[in-house]
């Protein structure tokens, strides 16, 4: 699958070690220098680049100028980027508890043994995962629409009067059911992974204390999967916060109830891209960014905490 | 040597892989009292996630075999009079000279240099983190966790300016060169390799005069397959589903992936007075998701067990 290239040679080999593994060498550095390699023109550069950017401002009279953090007061005093802000946080607080208790649920059903057919479930509910965001979006937007989607053919059939989910005041929970559609799969599979890697052990420990099903689940499974919810919590609130390809492709189908600053993302890239405001975009992001990591940071410590 | 492929021991090895849809419980899996007997209820309740998760892949599938008029025309779930598939694949791949062929082709080409590239460095890598110790590891390590965390479009705007300083905006580099990196690829073999590879059969290779880079591709890279195949699939996923990323570097409909030219037919269909071509959405993403969903299903034994040994650590 991989292409296959020597990797780049490390300098010669010290004389065989007495125990491999622990010896300490420059030999590792061959095998991780190509990823670090690209790493640092991929993440570092342009973080720093994007560090640099926002110290500076485009004018139109005299170029660019150094503003030390003038773009960061703009941006803490600027209406929009919390509007955005506010919106993918009430997003994270609505979505993401529903579509991992679903995927909890589901991982814990599957590993229960009391399904019919287990495979076939647990296949099934994967495969959205491998839907391409664009797709799942254009798709969802479809059944939707009043025009030859679902709400329409139900409206018809029954003679309902459904509310339009890409009204101004549904359309957040419409993009919130797509995601969740996207993810509830990945992160049973995350879960069940982590459920079947449970030791015997543990099992019969319940067993001869007389648990029951409820009381393993709380007592045994929940306990024992704790870093994996840590983990599907953690990429869950990176991926609300970057939330921007449901709502682009969503645009154009609902312009009034998706604005061009409807999540920080879509900000910040508005900015940049259609107001070629390069210094203040990278300072958006930079902000964002930051609070994400100290949200994701605070996440892992309450998570690892608990209980422990 | 391959009963040692998976790290997961029994546990991995007792998830049934076959395509049989029931199946008792391996018994010794677990030692609950008599072993668990199906639920009817529990069954139909997690069926209702799995309508959830299946009902729009069919309404797609069954889209995809209808006119542009069969589409308003017709109930949703349910075929129309005409059965338009094979003309629909047809004007597909021929609407307008091509270029969803062209797109196609591009998100191939995307696929295999950025997503293949990725596996490879991420293996290197991981096997690196899990068998060598060596200056500077822990700080590697602790970079690319706190990367994880960055928004991937919080690096963006930056990457796009770099680039376009570079002259590489606008060609396929743009899109592949940032898909190199995978920091959850590099996690994941870092834990597979720690797991699959004992220090002892590295020792041994290296007694027998094994240098380090033969006893990597003979050794090691064996013992890593099932963890190279789950990988390879999610950093494959990551490719092929982009959007973003070469959203803002190419301009060019030409090199447009499959995700940006459905979009771009989307958009095309919606503005007022424009082209009558929502089949075309529809059946174009029907085939933008078949390889995918056609590679998870295929390879579900190994990436499966790939993915078990990636939790074993957490």
């Amino acid at each position: 699958m991989t292409t296959l290239q020597p990797p780049v040679a490390a300098g010669p080999r010290p004389a065989p070690p007495p125990a491999g593994r622990d010896r300490r060498s420059w030999t590792g550095w061959g095998f991780i220098g190509p990823f670090v390699a690209v790493f640092a023109l991929v993440f570092l550069a342009p973080i720093a680049y994007s560090l640099h950017l926002s110290l500076f401002r485009d004018q139109l009279i005299g170029g660019t100028t150094f503003v030390g953090f003038d773009n960061y007061r703009q941006a803490l005093q600027d209406d929009r980027f919390w509007a955005a802000l506010g919106r993918v946080s009430l997003f994270l607080c609505v979505q993401v508890p529903i579509m991992l208790g679903i995927a909890l649920l589901v991982a814990l059903a599957l590993d229960s043994g009391r399904l019919y057919g287990k495979n076939f479930f647990r296949v099934s509910i994967f495969l959205p995962y491998a839907v391409p965001a664009v797709v799942a979006t254009l798709m969802w937007s479809f059944l939707y629409g009043t025009r030859f989607g679902l709400v329409g053919d139900l409206n018809d059939a029954f003679g309902l009067s459904l509310p339009d989910p890409l009204s101004p005041g549904l359309v957040l929970a419409s993009i919130g059911n797509i995601v969740t559609w996207e993810f509830v799969g990945y992160n049973m599979l995350i879960f069940y992974s982590a459920l079947r890697v449970i030791p015997n052990s543990l099992y019969e420990a319940a067993e001869i204390d007389g648990a029951g099903q409820i009381r393993v689940i709380t007592a045994v499974k929940l306990p024992a999967i704790r870093g994996a919810l840590v983990i599907a919590t953690i990429f869950s609130v990176i991926g609300s916060f970057q939330l921007f390809n449901e709502p682009s492709v969503m645009q154009k189908l609902a312009p009034n109830a998706i604005t061009t600053d409807y999540t920080p993302n879509f900000y910040t890239y508005s900015l940049s891209f259609s107001g070629q405001q390069h210094n203040y975009s990278a300072t958006v992001a930079i902000v964002m960014g930051l609070i994400t990591m100290v949200i994701a940071y605070v996440v892992q410590l309450r998570g690892m905490r608990k209980g422990a | 040597m391959t009963s040692t492929v998976t790290p997961a021991g029994s546990a991995a090895a007792s998830s049934p892989s076959s395509g049989s849809a029931v199946r008792l419980r391996t018994p010794r899996r677990r030692h609950s009292p008599g072993r668990p007997r199906h639920s009817v209820l529990l069954t139909v309740l997690t069926g209702l996630v799995l309508l959830y998760s299946l009902v729009p892949l069919v309404w797609l599938a069954i889209s995809a075999t209808k006119t542009q008029e069969g589409l308003s025309r017709s109930f949703g779930l349910w075929f129309d009079g005409d059965f338009a598939l094979w003309d629909n694949i047809a004007e597909t791949f021929t609407y307008d000279d091509g270029v969803f062929t062209r797109w196609l082709l591009n998100t191939l080409l995307y696929v295999v240099a950025g997503a293949g590239g990725a596996t490879f460095l991420a293996v290197l890598g991981g096997y690196a983190l899990a068998k060598f110790d060596f200056p500077g590891r822990r700080a590697v390590f602790a970079v690319v966790i706190g990367a994880v965390a960055v928004p991937g479009t919080a690096l963006a705007v930056p990457t796009f300016l770099m680039f376009s300083n570079m002259g590489l905006t606008n060609t396929p580099w743009a899109v592949i060169i940032p898909s190199l990196i995978s920091p959850f690829g590099l996690y994941l073999m870092w834990v597979f390799a720690g797991e699959a590879i004992p220090a002892e059969l590295m020792e041994a290779a290296r007694i027998d005069g094994a240098g380090e880079v033969r006893t990597f591709f003979q050794v090691a890279l064996p013992l890593l397959a099932p963890g190279i195949v789950t990988v390879s699939l999610f950093t494959m996923v990551a490719t092929w589903n982009n959007y973003f990323l070469p959203l803002i570097m190419i301009k060019d409909p030409d090199w447009y992936p499959l995700t940006l030219g459905l979009n771009s037919w989307n958009a095309q269909a919606e503005t007022a007075g424009g082209q009558p071509m929502f089949h075309l959405v529809v059946t174009g993403s029907l085939i933008t998701i078949v390889p995918l969903i056609a590679a998870f299903l295929l390879l579900q034994k190994y990436w499966q067990s790939g993915l078990a040994a990636g939790s074993v650590k957490e």
